[in-house]
């Protein structure tokens, strides 16, 4: 990688981050904290939509995130021409 | 023997053998397997001992119970939301870029990257943090051998001890590794199955998940019928703040906790190391989103059999669970008929004067099989996962000690020209002796044991997390900014929860923050702290500078190698070294 592809990899990067962030944070300071009373107005499968985030759906968020993290990682590398040297690794 | 001890028995007996025999097969002879298990760990085994490092028995044991007993059934999401969000910062922040570093501590990184002085801070802070929760481990441990086998807790701390002395001083991370695998797969199967068989019994649903929403309402129902607040309303105002700042507290501590990011390092590689923390993430979701089914499934059946039931007619849980004091009256004095009707009033709150049941927290894993009618072997198996969850944590944690230690005390400070053998021995002998003290404590747990516990995530999260990301993400982060943002971070968080503490006069705090939720506000402190001293003192040296730009692009470079292999000499304390140039260092 020159310093160009270096520059442009890790700007990629912080983007990614960035939004995948704001998801984190939306998801659990925001449907699972701040707006949990307003959401509890609606219920799915008998829970009110407040709780269930607070208790289930920011954890499976949370999940998602992070696979959504891994993928895109692994496709950066990819794109760069740098994930050879860890070819011989065990990664899943 | 009744016959759930004789079932406890064999599933104990049965797990520790597991354990010993995985020990023996993984023992190691080099300081890297012992500090990082060679490094060369497959994510999801590496995943699978994180899952087992993190859920302790108070994720185990505690944790429903605390969801379903302590305040409504909504209040508990900040374990459940704090303890699992983490992850998602250690993923993108710290992981891949910890273990593209190298080395064997977090004192090791912070000393390579910022300076010596910093290095001590990390280590006292990584002992005091790993030293507060592995007594609380080992006090678990004691408790959990005395209500199922009725054997002394000094005896039920000291078997615990002999388990884990055996494993982790024979096969440092590489044994505690692989025991950990082992240990995550009878906590996880001890927690679901019966999880599974109440939520079949009381929904017909198999996935607790899905079949808790079809109680939901008429356990609303009960608990507004019996005087409590609803179970699943958020709460309003202050309390919001506070529900904010716990949430925040738990999840950057969890990011900067040492037992949990030292296991990036044992990853294979740093794509290794990201998927570590899917899989990591992905194990602790099993229990975690478990748990509050396991709150609400047991709230409901025990408001259910206590409501208005004779107190002559109560069902046998109660009674065991009464006879061994868990289940009391309102001052924690034997369960009382108060006002004479008949049937003891179970209205959750101790403010309130017309209930006459105390429930402790623990007791509702621990009693769920139980409660939900299950068969004795179950409730064996729950013993024995929650012993594995208090033994892998504390196993991880010994070895954040015992490492901080030998590797940043001893070789790096006191005998840098120490040869391999040696640095091994210290580390076992370091080892063996942090598992002593810790017993001692475990059985003679001092008594703000509740408040040490918020201490250890204050400290993490007010000291490590801004420290490490800052040094990471800034190149330009220096020494003397990290090492004040840390002593200042801590600082104000150490003192703030001493001045809370009821023992000083209970005082109220500012804004009425709880302790337990001071750690954020610490963390924004250090933050603030480091980045203005940064601008008025001497930028870390270009080698440095460089190291840090490497650490964030893939592939091997010479120099991130160079750094790996201890080859790289970086001269923090005279900054002019650095700035002769930064060819001046590299490898050949």
């Amino acid at each position: 990688m020159d310093q160009q592809q270096r520059t442009e990899y890790w700007r990629r990067n912080l983007r990614l981050m960035a939004v995948l962030l704001v998801v984190w944070a939306l998801v659990s300071f925001g449907a699972g904290i701040f707006f949990t009373e307003w959401l509890n107005q609606v219920s799915i499968f008998g829970v009110p939509l407040g709780f269930w985030f607070a208790q289930q759906g920011s954890i499976i968020t949370f999940l998602a995130l992070i696979a959504i993290y891994v993928w895109r990682m692994d496709r950066l590398d990819r794109e760069y021409g740098a994930d050879d040297y860890e070819e011989g690794v065990r990664h899943s | 023997m009744s016959e759930i001890q004789l079932w406890t028995l064999i599933f104990v007996a049965l797990s520790f053998g597991l354990y010993i025999y995985i020990a023996y097969r993984s023992r190691v002879s080099d300081t890297a397997g012992f500090y990082v298990a060679g490094g060369g760990i497959p994510a999801p085994a590496n995943g699978a001992a994180i899952a087992a490092d993190w859920m302790s028995a108070a994720s185990f044991i505690s944790m429903a119970g605390l969801i379903a007993l302590a305040y409504n059934g909504y209040s508990g999401s900040a374990y459940l939301m704090g303890w699992t969000g983490g992850y998602v910062l250690l993923a993108m922040l710290l992981a891949p870029y910890l273990r593209k570093f190298g080395k064997y501590t977090i004192p090791d990184f912070v000393g390579d990257r910022y300076n010596e002085t910093a290095r001590l801070i990390a280590v006292i802070c990584a002992i005091v943090v790993s030293f507060t929760y592995v007594i609380g481990q080992m006090a678990g441990v004691g408790v959990v051998f005395s209500r199922f086998l009725e054997v002394d807790p000094t005896i039920g701390v000291i078997i615990g001890m002999a388990i884990v002395f055996f494993y982790a001083v024979l096969g440092g991370m590489k044994g505690i590794t692989w025991t950990q695998v082992a240990q995550y797969s009878v906590l996880i199967v001890a927690y679901l199955i019966p999880a599974v068989a109440i939520s079949t019994r009381l929904t017909g649903i198999p996935v607790p998940q899905i079949g808790f929403g079809q109680i939901m309402d008429e356990l609303e129902g009960l608990q507004t019928d019996l005087g409590f607040g609803s179970y699943t309303s958020a709460l309003t105002g202050t309390d919001q703040l506070n529900m904010f700042l716990l949430t925040a507290s738990l999840m950057f501590g969890t990011a900067g906790l040492p037992h949990v990011i030292i296991r990036f390092y044992t990853a294979a590689s740093v794509r290794a190391a990201r998927y570590s923390a899917l899989w990591a993430l992905f194990f602790i979701a099993l229990l975690y989103t478990t748990a509050p089914t396991v709150a609400a499934f047991a709230k409901y059946n025990i408001l259910t059999d206590l409501r208005g039931t004779p107190t002559e007619e109560l069902p046998s849980w109660f009674s065991t669970w009464a006879n061994v004091g868990l289940i009391t009256g309102p001052d924690g004095a034997p369960l009382r008929d108060l006002n004479g009707d008949g049937t003891y009033n179970f209205t959750g709150a101790a403010s309130d004067v017309t209930n006459e049941v105390m429930i402790n927290n623990d007791i509702v894993v621990l009693a769920s099989p139980e409660i939900g009618g299950l068969p004795a072997p179950i409730v064996g198996l729950v013993a024995a996962g929650g012993l594995a969850a208090a033994l892998s944590t504390a196993s991880g944690l010994l070895l954040v000690i015992s490492s901080a230690i030998s590797n940043d005390v001893y070789h790096k400070r006191i005998n840098p020209k120490a040869e391999e053998k040696q640095q091994l021995l210290v580390a076992r002998i370091t080892m063996a002796v942090a598992i002593v003290i810790a017993g001692y404590f475990g059985i003679n747990p001092p008594g703000f044991a509740g408040e040490v516990v918020a201490l250890a995530f204050g400290l993490g999260c007010a000291s490590f997390f801004p420290t490490l990301v800052l040094g990471i993400f800034w190149k330009k982060c220096t020494a003397a900014g990290a090492a004040a943002g840390m002593a200042v971070g801590i600082g104000v968080t150490l003192f703030y929860m001493i001045w809370t503490i009821e023992i000083w006069g209970n005082n109220e705090g500012i804004f009425d923050i709880a302790a337990t939720g001071f750690g954020a506000v610490g963390m924004v402190i250090n933050l603030l702290v480091t980045i203005i001293v940064s601008q008025f003192t001497a930028k870390p040296s270009e080698l440095v500078q460089e190291l840090v730009e490497e650490i964030r692009y893939p592939g091997q470079t010479a120099l991130v190698a160079a750094h790996a292999a201890g080859e790289l000499k970086l001269d923090h304390d005279d900054p002019e070294e650095g700035d002769k140039g930064p060819g001046r260092h590299r490898p050949g």
